[in-house]
């Protein structure tokens, strides 16, 4: 009787799902190992005391007696001002780079005028160069050309001169990636509610600050969710215009990069508890807005 | 100042009645130029546009400038005395061409690889899948991640005595390896950890170009008799390839300029023999060396490829329309 029933539901269960469902989410499910294996192990690591990182396997757990948050107590303490400053430059940064994406996108999409192609031609390049081409003149720009430090010596201290560079630095860059996405949006939009708005009269301004801005807001949503992960992400620019790990400007991405150095040998639950805490903004901003995310990925 | 503001005011009033009243030659001349959609349009443009352009070519234009001086150590370029030297010291440099040679590598192996993985993962998921979404954002999630922070992972993956990848080969009896040590092996863990982080990336591209496609294609190839293979192979994968150009560009243009992750998993500026590519290169003789000018011809170097890989891109879109 019970070996009949249990036949009937596999029956049943392989009717339903079939055993191709079966080997889909096989593979699935792998990969998602595959994909978690390094954070998940980096996570275990990152609590484990030095006995339990040698007598368990990297990817266990430890044994109640194996954890420990003194990792992330030290970590946390060496990288807080950091995380401090990475807020400091990556929200202006981002508020500002998609504010002027957005007026550029406007400007090149809906005031129809020749040579606009060329144009942006020239923001879109400027999404790809690679930031080495520039690095060298940056740095001779900051350090002997524009030296907001020694001149406005009176109300900025060197912390806030480097912040305001960094700001600076990435809206440049994070300009064309902004402009792509928003003229991908503009493009798409009615063409012929702008024409009406026209003749009635409302100048170019007015139809960008009715009609247009608030039709963005989704895609403003797009671009500070992605430009905050990369922004935050950046070390190029935080590695050259900083300078030292030890600069009361230097981000989180710059300290975690020597994080315990001059320990001897590498502490990897330190690096690891490191890791999770220089990645936590940007790890909580994604797993919110995945969606949001993977559309600025997109375009 | 009172006297200013009422001229001023006068002014934009008459040019108001202007516009709606009899327009006289003057006018016209005058609000012909203003009206031009250039001149209205570049008050929004224009700032990003010169911010932007001042930081990358005013700044790729002032590098060039500097791999033709003897800019090294501490103090100031000297421009007055220009000249090609710097790019035949490159060319005969060896580490510069052992340098190109691991880009190129890292180039193929890596854009090769995601585009595949990639698409596997695209196809795998574009179906209605429970959790569908699930899956897709922890695909994804390495992506989201800073280089500096993957790198620590990676560095406690490929350890030598306690790594889980060793763990791994050791079920099939092999290593342990030293996978960020050992000169024959360290690229190629590089680019097997970079996969990890990008492959993700390609699935989104691959996922919207897969649901753009019409169901209705993949019924009539089911009704045709082809098997699932067939179809994918005639009919939808042959639709992908606009994607796939995309993602390679963005994925050849990384290639070229992967640094952070290889500094941070090689605790700085000089990788470990076998893994130097031209963007280590190029960062060391600068931060490392103070080789100012010898660090800015390499990355004009860099800079020629990463055309040589978007100039083709941007004009076959021009020439399709989709600028």
């Amino acid at each position: 009787m019970s070996t009949k029933t249990s036949q009937s539901i596999y029956q049943q269960f392989q009717e339903r799902v079939g055993l191709g469902q079966i080997g889909l989410y096989l593979a699935l499910g792998g990969l998602l190992a595959f994909y978690l294996l390094p954070i998940q192990s980096g996570l275990v690591t990152s609590i484990k005391t030095s006995e339990a990182l040698i007598a368990t396997q990297p990817f266990a757990p430890p044994g109640p007696d194996g954890v420990t948050l003194e990792k992330w107590e030290f970590a946390f303490s060496t990288l807080s001002h950091g995380l401090v400053n990475s807020l400091l430059f990556t929200i202006p940064a981002t508020i500002l780079c998609a504010i002027l994406g957005s007026l550029a996108a406007y400007g090149l999409t809906l005031v129809k005028w020749r040579g606009q192609v060329f144009v942006f031609v020239l923001f879109i390049a400027g999404i790809f160069i690679p930031y080495q081409a520039v690095v060298v003149p940056l740095t001779q720009l900051w350090s002997q050309y524009i030296t907001l430090e020694a001149w406005f010596g009176l109300v900025l201290t060197a912390r806030s001169a480097t912040l305001i560079e960094l700001i600076i630095t990435h809206t440049a860059y994070g300009i064309p990636i902004c402009t792509l996405l928003f003229r991908a949006q503009y493009k798409t939009m009615s063409w012929e509610m702008i024409e009406a708005a026209k003749l009635d009269g409302a100048s170019t301004w007015k139809i960008y600050k009715r009609i247009v801005l608030p039709l963005s807001i989704p895609m403003f949503a797009v671009v500070f969710i992605f430009q905050f992960t990369q922004i935050w992400n950046e070390f190029l620019f935080s590695l050259t215009l900083i300078g030292s790990v030890s600069d009361p400007a230097a981000s989180a991405t710059l300290i975690l990069s020597g994080l315990g150095e001059a320990l001897e040998g590498t502490d990897y639950p330190l690096r690891m508890a490191g890791a999770f805490i220089t990645a936590l903004p940007t790890l909580v901003v994604y797993l919110l807005f995945a969606d949001k995310f993977a559309k600025g990925v997109q375009v | 100042m009172k006297d200013i503001f009422s001229y001023l005011y006068k002014v934009y009033k008459k040019r108001q009645v202007r516009t709606d009243g009899g327009v006289t030659e003057e006018t016209a001349v005058n609000n012909s130029w203003r009206q031009l959609p250039i001149v209205q349009s570049f008050p929004f443009w224009g700032p990003p546009f010169i911010l932007m352009g001042f930081f990358v070519y005013a700044a790729v234009t002032w590098n060039f400038a500097l791999s033709l001086t003897e800019f090294s150590g501490f103090g100031d370029p000297d421009y007055s005395n220009l000249g090609l030297q710097n790019y035949a010291t490159m060319i005969q440099d060896p580490t510069f061409w052992q340098a190109t040679w691991h880009t190129v590598i890292l180039l193929v192996v890596f854009t090769v690889a995601c585009l595949i993985i990639g698409l596997a993962l695209a196809i795998l998921l574009d179906r209605e899948i429970r959790y569908g979404n699930t899956f897709r954002t922890i695909y994804l999630l390495p992506f989201a991640l800073s280089f500096i922070v993957t790198a620590q992972f990676w560095r406690w993956m490929y350890n030598v005595n306690d790594g889980i990848v060793n763990q791994f080969v050791g079920l099939v009896g092999l290593g342990p390896y030293n996978w960020l040590g050992d000169p024959r092996l360290v690229l190629g863990s590089v680019i097997f950890a970079l996969v990890w982080q990008f492959s993700g990336y390609t699935m989104i591209i691959y996922l919207a170009a897969l649901r753009s496609i019409p169901r209705d294609q993949y019924e009539a190839a089911r009704i045709d008799g082809a098997n699932t293979l067939r179809m994918y192979r005639r009919v939808i994968i042959p639709q992908l390839k606009p994607a796939m150009v995309s993602a390679s560009v963005v994925l050849m243009l990384f290639a070229l300029k992967a640094f952070d992750f290889l500094y941070a998993v090689f605790d700085g500026y000089r990788p470990r023999q076998g893994a130097d590519i031209l963007a280590t290169m190029m960062m060391r003789e600068g931060f490392n060396n103070s080789e100012w000018a010898y660090s800015s011809t390499i990355a004009i170097t860099l800079f020629v490829l990463s055309l040589g890989v978007i100039a083709p891109y941007l004009y076959t879109e021009y020439k399709r329309g989709n600028l």
